[in-house]
């Protein structure tokens, strides 16, 4: 049913954790659907040198997080911005269909993230 | 690695016995029990044969069982064709909360039809309350059908009050008996139920075989409409190999009852007695009144199909009711009829065990759950509990 690099993002998941130090945090989803996903990110010189997560949610889940914080890390933060929930399933190989919208929601808590870091900025 | 087929409510291996029975009617024995000639008279003795061993299964009379070719095909075949047959007298039907698909959507196909139907409610162990039986059949009441065990939760409903409070108002009963027969005692007369459904691989069986349990003298209309198969109830040429699996594997069932629930039960008891002083783990279903192979739990704050293939992954096999374990992305009904909050319910796992599972099974089953368990409340970011997240509100697809 998952991609080889689906299965190994989820058994072996990279960048798992809180940042105590965070300069963005992304929260997105909801554990009634099945899926949550929070994302921490550290921000220099408007690159992402850091990222981490933290997800309740189902094999795809867990590998979407773990593949978002790996393809974000020395990104400015337009790039990440730019980041696609279709560029982080073609890392993966692909996911299930009816994965694609429920369980891809890494690239959404990365903006939240962005977002979160941008409005510190301007307090 | 060791390989732990802990998923028996998704279908069980077939027994060498059941195989061996049904070999020749792969190859030699071929006819069709309808020739008149002997490649079909052997073809029909054996089909007959097959009939007498189910129906001793649930001490019914051999003319009392037709076989179908699927246990929701039963189900099936029980709700529409009463509904159809008894129409005249009135049109509503009670079905509760814990049954199978098979049964809720052959109730959605009656509504849109036309008749009208009560989904009994279920208390947290999900029992059905027989005085809520009571409450919901009216003078319209044609067919009420309550599960006589949950493949999901495990809990084995009070059908006998239920049929007394059917009884009392003249109202047939159906039980889907699926997940029950072969695995506890069953006994149609005892019971008092009217129609019964089974299928064969619930029970070292082979797939493509079931049947439904009709009280002699009830009138049904069919489903499949064509030769007279069956007693012109079922159509179709028969599926002679299943049909005698389905009967070599129900004459071991009825042999072997008492030894396989008195294997089961310790096995099972070891496991919900270990995990549940676990922390945040919840046993689903009641202690007692269990199917003797049958352990479910909700894992607070980590999700069912993550649990599933990461013990898969250990090579051991299991089931989940959680939405990203289902084709469907819903989380159980059965569980969140239950009163299961639904987060909690997301974390939904069902070991069912058989009778190829070794205490040694269960040992590295207890050894590697909690490994799992940790490592994925480690990735959780409600490792502390569901904070403002708890009710979550409107669950909502992006698309």
């Amino acid at each position: 049913m998952y991609s080889e690099k689906v299965m190994d993002h989820f058994t072996n998941p990279r960048n798992v954790g809180d940042m105590e130090d965070a300069d963005g945090v992304g929260i997105e989803g909801n554990p009634t659907c099945g899926d949550t996903m929070k994302i921490s990110i550290k921000v220099k010189d408007n690159r992402i040198v850091d990222a981490k997560f933290k997800t309740f949610g189902c094999g795809s889940a867990i590998a979407v997080s773990s593949m978002v914080t790996e393809m974000v890390k020395g990104k400015t933060l337009e790039e990440a911005m730019a980041i696609s929930k279709e560029a982080v399933a073609d890392a993966l190989d692909g996911l299930p269909p009816q994965k694609m919208h429920c369980s891809n929601l890494g690239a959404d808590a990365l903006r939240k993230a962005i977002e979160d870091y941008k409005s510190r900025q301007n307090k | 690695m060791r390989k732990c087929y802990f998923d028996h409510v998704a279908t069980n291996p077939l027994h060498p016995e059941a195989l061996e029975a049904m070999m020749p009617y792969f190859k030699e024995e071929f006819g069709n029990p309808l020739s008149i000639y002997e490649y079909g008279s052997r073809a029909k003795k054996a089909i007959e044969e097959a009939r007498e061993k189910v129906a001793g299964l649930v001490k019914a009379k051999p003319a009392e069982i037709i076989f179908t070719a699927s246990g929701a095909e039963a189900n099936n075949f029980a709700l529409r064709g009463i509904a159809l047959a008894k129409q005249n007298e009135g049109k509503h039907i009670v079905v509760s909360r814990m049954e199978h698909h098979s049964i809720l959507n052959s109730a959605r196909f009656l509504e849109k039809s036309g008749f009208v139907v009560t989904y009994l409610p279920v208390d947290k162990k999900g029992f059905v309350d027989p005085a809520a039986v009571k409450k919901a059949i009216t003078k319209e009441t044609v067919l009420i059908s309550v599960t006589h065990a949950s493949s999901e939760v495990g809990t084995i409903e009070p059908l006998k009050e239920i049929v007394k409070v059917a009884k009392e108002h003249n109202v047939l009963v159906h039980t889907d008996a699926v997940a029950a027969v072969g695995n506890i005692p069953v006994d149609v007369k005892d019971l008092g139920v009217d129609l019964l459904s089974m299928a064969a691989h619930q029970f070292y069986g082979p797939k493509g075989a079931g049947a439904l349990f009709i009280k002699q003298g009830l009138r049904i209309v069919p489903l499949i409409y064509g030769g007279i198969q069956e007693t012109g109830r079922r159509a179709g040429t028969e599926n002679v190999p299943a049909i005698v699996g389905m009967g070599k594997a129900a004459e071991l069932a009825q042999k072997e009852l008492q030894g396989r629930m008195d294997y089961l039960r310790p096995l099972r008891d070891r496991i919900i007695n270990t995990m549940s002083g676990a922390k945040n783990v919840f046993l689903t279903g009641d202690s007692e009144n269990r199917l003797p192979g049958h352990v479910s739990f909700c894992v607070e704050f980590i999700e069912g199909e993550a649990l599933l293939l990461l013990l898969a992954s250990k090579g051991i096999f299991s089931a989940s009711g959680s939405a990203c374990s289902s084709k469907a992305l819903k989380a159980s009904p059965v569980l969140l009829s239950m009163g299961v909050p639904a987060g909690l319910a997301q974390g939904s796992i069902v070991f069912s065990l058989g009778m190829g599972n070794t205490p040694e099974d269960v040992d590295y089953l207890l050894e590697e759950f909690p490994v799992v368990i940790k490592r994925l409340r480690d990735i959780s970011p409600f490792a502390q509990g569901w904070g403002d997240k708890e009710e979550g509100g409107e669950c909502t697809v992006k698309k």
